[in-house]
């Protein structure tokens, strides 16, 4: 692995967070049944800085929920040795609500795939949209997203990694290249 | 990317586990009793896969824990009770296993009354083998989720005491759980009648003792055997009442034990030879709590020895 490019860095992912809530609020007329859903494990912190800037912009709270989709992955057996499995915590009726999944990183739609299946098991929310911090390309499945931080395009050798502050020390958006 | 490592294709025993080992399993557990608390209890991690539960001892609660839990994982499943099957033929264990596997099952549930018969069949099948019970060797799962509900109610396992009370010489349950236990650094106290002490227990690191106020003694949790007055060598077996007079629990001994003394037990309950009904019902009780739990820790189990079993690379966003 070889870093080739710093694509984000702190202040740039926190202007791009900002705005996406901006977006979210201008889109929605407010904060009205919209609920975030963050997808283990970066998207959980992506959707509580989103709720942050939220509370900033509109002074009320949005709920964040955490998502594990392990479980309804369709790539299990490919993944590396044993996929640990994580709780599931959404908390609140998602019935009838405006959902916002979070994650880091859009590439094959796999993870979104995943989550909508995991999703709809809770309830029937009135509509799911898809908030990310770096859209990488290279879609497998009919899926794309409605809040975007970054589109990067890249080569499929390549690859994104999110890093945050609460799991990784540092905020920063790298590509790196595998060998 | 994973930190913790599932690499058995088989749940044998809890001998053979690392403490990580158990420590994985019980955290996958937890995330499972979570799918178990929603509307729609099923999520398709196995689906497309099958589960064999293959019963040599009869057995209601355990098949049936296993099937729900395969179930709630989207597999399969299909029950062979011995009693109906070519096993009465004379087919023996491994030509049985055998089949199953060419019938391309993903896993083979099994109880035997021989000890070691679960661990002699994962050498000659390459599918995943769960041990429901092997003679009076081990039953795995029984501890595990013994072991779960425990966690669940005293967060940690380290320092804890916990007593098993009833058949220990006979107790497959006793042994998982004194494995499983002492690897997570509880203390243990086994108590019974002298006879159904098994020789050298002490090795297993434990205390022994036939006192029954000595076992509920400063203890956290008491887990209560089931007497097996159904099998063989009733002659080496304490009098059912005299058991109960001298080992049975009661709301009496419990209220010289610890106030939120823990009682556990594997089931089916002998009301007023174990315990009696008071403690069975009362508020020191988690004996069904422990039923549910069974549902989570054997979808943990099934969900990990499919895992365990592909080893490959490679993953995507």
């Amino acid at each position: 692995m070889r870093e080739k490019a710093k694509i984000l860095d702190k202040e740039a992912i926190e202007r791009s967070i900002m705005r996406i809530a901006h977006e979210i609020l201008e889109k929605h007329k407010g904060t009205e049944n919209i609920c975030l859903v963050g997808i283990r494990n970066r998207g959980v912190y992506l959707a509580q800085r989103l709720s942050d800037c939220i509370k900033k912009i509109e002074t009320k709270e949005v709920p964040v929920g955490i998502l594990d989709i392990t479980l309804y992955r369709d790539d299990l057996t490919l993944i590396a040795a044993s996929p640990i499995v994580r709780k599931t915590e959404i908390d609140f009726d998602i019935n009838d609500k405006i959902l916002i999944l979070v994650d880091d990183v859009l590439y094959t739609g796999r993870t979104i795939r995943a989550a909508l299946d995991a999703l709809i098991d809770f309830g029937r929310p009135k509509s799911i949209q898809v908030a990310v911090l770096v859209d990488r390309g290279h879609r497998e499945l009919p899926i794309r997203a409605d809040y975007v931080g970054k589109n990067i395009p890249t080569s499929q050798k390549e690859t994104v990694e999110v890093h945050l502050a609460e799991v990784d020390g540092m905020d920063e958006v790298v590509i790196v290249e595998k060998n | 990317m994973s930190e913790a490592l599932w690499r058995r294709k088989d749940l044998l025993g809890l001998e053979e586990l690392s403490k990580e080992e158990i420590e994985l399993i019980l955290s996958t557990a937890e995330s499972f009793k979570e799918v178990t608390t929603r509307e729609i209890k099923k999520v398709p991690s196995l689906r497309g896969k099958t589960v064999v539960n293959l019963f040599y001892e009869p057995s209601t609660r355990t098949r049936v824990s296993f099937e729900v839990a395969a179930k709630r994982l989207s597999a399969d499943v299909i029950n062979i009770a011995t009693e109906t099957s070519s096993v009465k033929k004379g087919e023996t264990l491994i030509d049985t296993g055998k089949n199953i596997e060419a019938l391309k099952a993903d896993i083979i549930v099994m109880r035997h009354n021989c000890s070691g018969a679960a661990a002699m069949l994962a050498r000659h099948v390459s599918i995943s083998v769960v041990n429901a019970g092997d003679g009076w060797h081990e039953h795995p799962t029984q501890a595990l989720l013994d072991i779960f509900t425990l966690k669940e109610k005293l967060g940690e396992i380290a320092g804890l005491k916990v007593s098993i009370v009833g058949d220990i010489a006979h107790s497959r349950v006793a042994r998982s759980n004194i494995w499983g236990l002492t690897k997570l650094g509880a203390k243990v106290m086994v108590c019974a009648p002298k006879m159904l002490i098994p020789p050298a227990i002490e090795e297993m690191d434990v205390v022994v003792t036939d006192d029954i106020d000595e076992a509920l003694k400063d203890a956290d949790a008491v887990n209560v055997l089931r007497m097996q007055f159904e099998r063989d060598e009733k002659a080496a077996f304490p009098e059912q009442l005299a058991y109960f007079k001298e080992f049975g629990i009661t709301k009496e001994r419990l209220s010289k034990a610890k106030k939120d003394i823990i009682v556990m037990h594997p089931g089916p309950i002998n009301r007023g030879i174990e315990m009696s009904s008071e403690v069975a019902d009362g508020t020191n009780s988690v004996i069904l709590e422990q039923v549910t739990n069974g549902i989570a820790v054997r979808m943990a189990v099934l969900f990990l020895v499919t895992q365990g079993r592909e080893t490959n690379n490679e993953s995507t966003h």
